[in-house]
């Protein structure tokens, strides 16, 4: 057994926050920079290259971003061979949301009951998802998402019948209902497979998956690469405002369901992809 | 890409007139902003005819919702939010003489006939340039619903604030003309 103090997940949380809404992760950073040429729109060439200035910005300041600084979603490996000492995992990981919150001067955009609406002012809670593993470490995965993106996002049922170009017509529709709202480019993560809920929580988790790294087998490859191409063929490019970067990345992952069911989620994320990993 | 245009706020008649969707802009002078909470209790000051906390005559309402300032700083990170949560809440404010208003996303069909009617401009900003965007904010002070937080309405004033003018006083709307342009390419 390896003793880990919670104390300890509570400073690397408020790290971590604060770390991805000022520093545009490098995946993202040279995506949109290898992207900028290859945009034939000269306005989207514009766009794109604004959006490189801003995150150079952001950086060198230490300011978000952008200023929606999103909600937490973590996802966690808690190895069977470590032992908590300190308190509740879950406790610290919020405890360490609300620190980078509050000490990195980020929007705090998490209302509690979600009819009354009251703002929670530390942007607490996560949602947090939790796997036992083997081993004696934990991992934590984390994004701060953005809710214009989020809003975006949509899960179908789909009949087994429909299989692959029932899942592929269903994403390209889905992005371009959405249009310019979730300030393309985007990145897409799509979970198939499971039940409803299985679905939402693999898509994103596909979210947090870096760009330019893809699925590890070869059929899934092919999905991604098509679903991609698809997408840029839409016409939406940076901004909504035309051209040919409408996504920057699409990132698949599956899981076995039932026999009746094909279920899809399509989760959208903007160019503003926040994610990062730590292993303690 | 058009030439860059440099457009002193607030707007008169003949600006307005004069933006075509396609046109980048650099925006300077006084502007307000607003989202969905304070579009909500403009409404309902409108309904109870009570008098609006802002001139609105005019006037251009940047949908934002900033971060906090950090010390040192006018305003924090503050990029466009989705426009489309205001559609329901915008007719009342164009009859009342607003003539520009920044945002990302489309607009509904109502919206843009208001835009027709009344004459206003409907500009998109980068989502997700909160960092640049900010740095052309100069000044801000907060006008009303205080309690409202980073949703109360702040009077901002801008220098060389860059947007596009995405839906003109005659209804053309980028978003719909430039996808059209580049699908299946
Ligand atoms: S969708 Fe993303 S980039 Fe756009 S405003 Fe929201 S968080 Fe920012």
């Amino acid at each position: 057994m390896r003793t880990i103090d919670v104390g300890d997940v509570i400073e690397i949380v408020a790290e971590m926050v604060k770390e991805i809404n000022y520093h545009l992760p490098e995946d993202v950073y040279h995506r949109l920079e290898a992207m900028g040429p290859l945009e034939s729109s000269l306005t989207g060439k514009h766009i794109l290259r604004e959006l490189l200035k801003n995150a150079d910005l952001a950086s060198q300041k230490e300011v978000p971003i952008c200023q929606d600084t999103g909600m937490v979603v973590a996802f966690v490996e808690v190895g069977q061979e470590v032992k908590l000492e300190g308190g509740l995992l879950t406790d610290a990981i919020n405890a360490g949301v609300r620190k980078g919150y509050e000490e990195g001067f980020l929007r705090k955009s998490v209302v509690g009951n979600p009819l009354e609406r009251v703002n929670t002012k530390d942007n607490t809670p996560a949602i947090i998802y939790y796997d036992l593993v083997e081993g004696d470490q934990i991992k934590i995965e984390l994004g701060a998402k953005g809710f214009g993106s989020e809003n975006m996002s949509r899960s179908k049922m789909l009949k087994p019948s429909d299989g692959r170009a029932g899942v592929i017509d269903f994403v390209k529709e889905t992005v371009s209902l959405a249009g310019p709202n979730p300030c393309p480019p985007i990145v897409v993560g799509v979970g198939i497979g499971g039940t409803l809920d299985k679905a939402a929580q693999i898509a994103k988790k596909a979210l947090l998956r870096p760009i330019g790294q893809h699925h590890s087998e070869a059929s899934v490859i092919l999905l991604e690469e098509e679903l991609l191409e698809g997408i840029n063929k839409l016409g939406i490019g940076p901004q909504g405002l035309g051209g040919n970067t409408t996504a920057l990345w699409v990132n698949v992952e599956m899981y076995p369901t039932h026999i009746a069911g094909l279920p899809v989620v399509v989760n959208i994320n903007c160019h503003a992809s926040r994610h990062a990993k730590r292993v303690i | 890409m058009s030439e860059i245009k440099r457009i002193n706020l607030p707007l008169t008649d003949e600006v307005v007139r004069s933006l075509k969707a396609g046109d980048n802009v650099l925006l300077s002078g006084e502007l307000y902003t607003g989202r969905d909470a304070a579009h909500k209790r403009l409404i309902e000051a409108i309904d109870a005819n009570q008098a609006l906390p802002l001139p609105i005559e005019h006037q251009t309402i940047y949908y934002v919702g900033p971060a906090p300032a950090k010390p040192g700083e006018v305003i924090g990170s503050a990029g466009p939010t989705t426009s489309y949560r205001m559609d329901d809440l915008t007719l009342p404010l164009l009859e009342r003489g607003l003539k520009g208003m920044i945002g990302k996303g489309e607009r509904a069909e109502k919206v843009i006939e208001g835009m027709k009617k009344y004459g206003a401009v409907y500009f998109a900003a980068i989502g997700g340039a909160g960092a640049l965007i900010a740095s052309t904010i100069i000044k801000k002070e907060v006008i009303a619903y205080e309690d409202l937080g980073a949703e109360a309405i702040h009077r901002l004033v801008v220098k060389d604030f860059p947007a596009i003018v995405v839906i003109d006083s005659e209804g053309n709307n980028l978003y719909r003309t430039e996808r059209e342009k580049y699908k299946g390419e």
